[in-house]
């Protein structure tokens, strides 16, 4: 692609858009600290404002805004006369490229995509707060600001902003690592980063109202952060099983809610609306994430994503198939929640009355207790049997937990329906 | 990169373990401390004598109050340290976890701070 010459400052701006998550990535691991690679990118921002447009785009945009910024990190250090030793570094590095000033720039030889899974794997170290974590991958990683990340958290922007402060001061402080893991500890820090990814996509997948915009944009940023992780761990099976789930997921976004803002149940969605891209992409992970070994519990929730997305209709989902995927997925997570879509994904396959039965089972789990999908998914059984009394204590007994408006109102016009004669 | 790593664990289960147990945990203690030594990780580390043998010292308003103690509400009690050279945090969790201690206790990994004149 032909970039002007003389670029404006639009096309400026989205160049360095396009190009910030690397850019930082790299600076990070040269300078070797968070807050001094922003502003170090920050300043290199304002230098191509003033040069492209007189000087023209330079040939590699990303190779010279990472020798600006750390120019102006190298200034910044003398200035400061601090970190006596990383300066001496720095300097020697800057030494050496003047050198070879004449040899272009190679992009690979100067910011490595090793970079941001580096930054990655630092951003989601279990050494910080999961709340520090998925902070710091949405502002360092994705670029978001510290407001937009605080109003999509629903916290005051002081309390994200410390919580920022809080998080490089300990990376800095306890000099966690800008480095990929070695091959035993890869799994489980690849499961927190997943775990994070997936964080940042519930968040803003949850239906809420006021901040929709800044939740759908959550969802985007995860979604990238997915497609970034599946580029950068080819080998991980789980990275491609969360692309996947999130897509399959995403895709039914617009025929969730209805005009009126209230939620539409799976079975009765205009599939229609369904994002057909975002499902066809999702199919064709899922395939390459369940051939590789034992299927992990991303895959799996993505493979029952995608018989959904494979019904044409409601009624012709494969319940059998779902079933049996859910089946698999307890034995690989057995939690409370993933024990009651079995049951729920059973009453449809083999009748509501077998279904009921696994969820009186679930009765005692401790995890579910103020759960309000428990009761409100045994209410729905009670009502197809046509035991409507028991549907409705079980009804208000969901109503009773339940946190969110949208399910809410869910739940009472169910209610409503099964006793109209409320005494 | 220093980091002390400290060890809390139940000193009223460990006084009540067997003697047996205690000679296990003793010798993979040692067999621990070896081993960084040999890496070259160890800079320095000490068993405590329990809480009951510590004492407490507060200046209030002047005057110094000297007491028995401490009597903390928590279930683990700081028991003995490493303090260990590592090049960062991942190293030093990696040691840490290989104190016998890890295993029924916390290892609380503290980076030692640097003051720069």
């Amino acid at each position: 692609m032909l970039r002007p010459v003389h670029p404006s400052r639009e096309v400026i701006e989205r160049v360095f858009k396009e190009e910030r998550g690397r850019i930082l990535a790299t600076l990070i691991r040269i300078l070797g600290d968070i807050d001094l690679g922003e502003e170090a990118l920050a300043a290199a921002l304002e230098a191509a404002l003033v040069q492209w447009p007189h000087e023209g785009t330079p040939a590699n945009p990303r190779a010279w805004l990472i020798r600006a910024a750390r120019n102006k990190a190298v200034d910044r250090v003398r200035r400061r006369a601090l970190f006596e030793e990383k300066r001496a570094e720095i300097e020697a590095e800057a030494a050496h490229e003047r050198e070879g000033a004449a040899v272009d720039f190679d992009d690979d030889e100067v910011s490595v995509p090793d970079d941001q899974l580096r930054l990655i794997f630092t951003c989601c170290h279990p050494a910080l707060a999961v709340e520090a974590q998925v902070a710091l991958t949405l502002r360092t990683l994705c670029g978001l600001e510290t407001d937009a990340i605080a109003h999509a958290f629903l916290v005051p922007p002081a309390t994200m902003a410390q919580r920022l402060v809080r998080a490089k001061s300990k990376i800095r402080q306890a000099r966690i690592p800008y480095a990929v893991p070695d091959a035993e500890d890869l799994p489980a820090r690849v499961d927190a980063v997943l775990a994070v990814i997936y964080l940042v996509f519930n968040e803003g997948y949850a239906a809420s109202s006021g901040a929709s915009l800044i939740r759908r944009e959550l969802c985007a940023e995860a979604i990238r952060l997915g497609r970034l992780l599946v580029e950068l761990l080819p080998a991980e099976p789980e990275a491609r099983g969360l692309l996947a789930l999130m897509l399959l997921t995403d895709a039914r976004r617009d025929a969730r809610v209805d005009a009126g803002g209230e939620m539409v149940l799976l079975e009765d969605q205009d599939r229609a609306r369904w994002d057909r891209d975002e499902i066809r992409e999702g199919l064709a992970l899922i395939d390459g994430a369940l051939r590789a070994g034992p299927p992990g519990a991303y895959a799996l929730q993505a493979a029952i994503a995608g018989v959904h997305a494979r019904a044409a209709r409601a009624d012709e989902t494969d319940w059998r198939e779902i079933a049996a995927l859910y089946a698999v997925l307890r034995a690989v997570n057995p939690s409370g929640v993933v024990a009651l879509n079995h049951a729920a994904a059973v009453a449809m396959a083999e009748g509501p009355a077998e279904g009921l039965r696994l969820m009186d089972a679930l009765a005692g789990d401790a995890s579910l207790v103020g759960y309000h999908l428990l009761p409100a998914a045994r209410a729905d059984l009670l009502r197809r049997l046509g035991r409507l009394r028991e549907a409705a204590a079980a009804y208000r007994e969901a109503l009773a937990v339940v946190g969110n408006d949208t399910d809410r109102r869910f739940l009472e016009r169910r209610l409503a329906q099964v006793a109209p004669a409320r005494s | 990169m220093q980091y002390m790593l400290l060890i809390y664990d139940n000193e009223k289960e460990m006084q009540a373990a067997r003697t047996g147990d205690v000679d296990k945990m003793m010798a993979s203690y040692r067999e621990f401390t070896d081993s960084i030594m040999k890496s070259g990780n160890m800079k320095a580390g000490d068993a405590l004598q329990p809480t009951s043998a510590a004492t407490c010292v507060r200046i209030r308003n002047g005057k110094t109050l000297t007491t028995d103690g401490p009597f903390a509400e928590t279930k683990e009690q700081l028991g003995g340290y490493y303090l260990i050279e590592a090049k960062d945090l991942d190293e030093a969790t990696k040691i840490a976890a290989r104190v016998p201690s890890a295993r029924t206790g916390t290892i609380e990994v503290r980076p030692v701070r640097v003051f720069t004149s």
